[in-house]
């Protein structure tokens, strides 16, 4: 089409999460038609943050700073530790601005199904953050699926001889969201976990 | 060409960015696999979660092809085991072996029919063992691996019996186990139409099944008896 350059352009951007082909196509040609004010920046950033970025090694966020800049954030609460599967969901739950606690990536949930085993995930920081002391509540925020369900109960049995406190996200109807669309399994699980008003 | 069954989801895979690869076990057409289309989003994975008992439709053009699934919820088994630990670690393992163990596309109707009760009872957790190992040896009958625990393959005795022999599956007496016990594997006395006892007999109902499964059934496909189901056995052993 427009020489091999291009079609590896083009390539490169269709393997990423939510293009395909004709949209890497437009992307690509976006940025060849004005290749200073967009390109060349887009290619530096990429080449700086692939440099910069590393995991963080007390809870496994991505940060360019090690440790992150939530590990080291003096207005944190140091007591408290959220456990999230993922940095995507790290993210999301500092979008709520609801937590002002800690976090603990674990990098996937245990899936008997799908042969995710404990030793895959990142449990020994975990432990030895808690054996360092200070910690009073690990909050177990996984995936209402099966598996992170089945992590959360393994978690629970690993960390309860730390003796600290151990929450897990509630269950339930989501914020305007209409009973009559909701389906059977949170309805019941809302139902379930229903408190005095 | 399209069938509707009722279905019992037993895997789901991601298959791109939006869809999934489903598993389930039908009444009709036993286990099938097939293309959910936006099964990775939040309302069809919360319809295809291990365990959830569904009304599924198959539609392909071909009865070989892969196909794809649509379903409408029936039971939402997987959310109701949730909060029980030992329900969902029961949920995974008879999701695992009988995705593992039966052939695609075989119709199995009895044991869809257990599986469903199951499935449904995934609250009671522990209580539901002595039913997951009868589940099993039903498995292994129909797969042709039954269990004989009708009489003592030695004496032919019918009452007291006690053991299984490890090596042809027929059962044993305590009388005629003698010294040789220590290498039979204990037979509960629920798989004999007794009561449904207590831990260390599900323990013996869980070993005892294992070790069949294990060699008959994945040992001929050379694959381990699935993690999930070794995962249910830690998990009852360490309650003790």
């Amino acid at each position: 089409m427009g020489g091999p350059e291009i079609e590896r352009l083009i390539q490169l951007l269709a393997r990423l999460p939510g293009l395909g082909p004709r949209s890497a196509q437009r992307i690509a040609l976006k940025l060849l038609t004005q290749p200073e004010m967009r390109m060349l920046p887009l290619a530096a950033a990429l080449t700086h943050a692939a440099q910069a970025i590393k995991p963080c090694r007390i809870c496994g966020n991505l940060d360019s700073r090690d440790p992150c800049m939530i590990c080291t954030d003096p207005a944190r609460e140091t007591n408290r530790i959220c456990v999230v599967e993922g940095v995507a969901d790290l993210w999301a739950i500092e979008r709520s601005r609801g937590w002002r606690g800690f976090y603990h990536v674990l990098g996937g949930t245990l899936s008997a199904l799908n042969g995710t085993m404990p030793e895959d995930l990142s449990l020994e920081p975990l432990l030895a953050r808690l054996r360092a002391g200070g910690v009073e509540e690990v909050i177990l925020a996984l995936a209402a699926t099966v598996d992170g369900a089945a992590t959360t109960h393994w978690l629970a049995d690993r960390l309860q001889s730390s003796g600290v406190t151990i929450t897990s996200l509630a269950q339930g109807v989501p914020m305007g969201g209409s009973l009559e669309i909701l389906d059977e399994g949170t309805l019941g699980n809302a139902l379930r976990a229903r408190r005095p008003v | 060409m399209e069938w509707e069954e009722p279905a019992i989801a037993l895997l789901a895979h991601p298959y791109g960015e939006t869809d999934s690869l489903a598993t389930l076990f039908t009444e009709g057409q036993g286990v099938v696999r097939g293309l959910v289309k936006g099964g990775a989003g939040r309302s069809k994975g919360v319809m295809f979660q291990p365990g959830n008992i569904l009304k599924a439709r198959w539609v392909g053009r071909l009865p070989e092809q892969l196909g794809q699934f649509t379903a409408e919820m029936v039971h939402p088994a997987a959310a109701a085991a949730m909060g029980n630990r030992v329900g969902l670690a029961t949920l995974q393992a008879l999701a695992a072996v009988t995705a593992g163990a039966l052939p695609e596309r075989d119709a199995y109707p009895d044991l869809f029919d257990m599986l469903m009760r199951l499935m449904i009872r995934l609250p009671e957790g522990e209580e539901l063992l002595p039913d997951l190992v009868r589940y099993e040896c039903a498995l292994l009958s129909d797969l042709g691996y039954g269990l004989d625990l009708s009489a003592c393959a030695l004496s032919g005795a019918t009452g007291d019996l006690a053991y299984v022999s490890p090596r042809t599956g027929r059962a044993v007496s305590t009388e005629a186990a003698g010294e040789w016990r220590d290498r039979l594997l204990k037979l509960p006395a629920f798989l004999c139409g007794g009561e449904d006892g207590v831990r260390t007999d599900w323990l013996d109902g869980l070993r005892l099944t294992a070790h069949f499964l294990e060699r008959d059934v994945f040992g001929v496909l050379n694959r381990p008896l699935p993690a999930a189901r070794v995962m249910l056995y830690d998990l009852v052993a360490s309650l003790e």
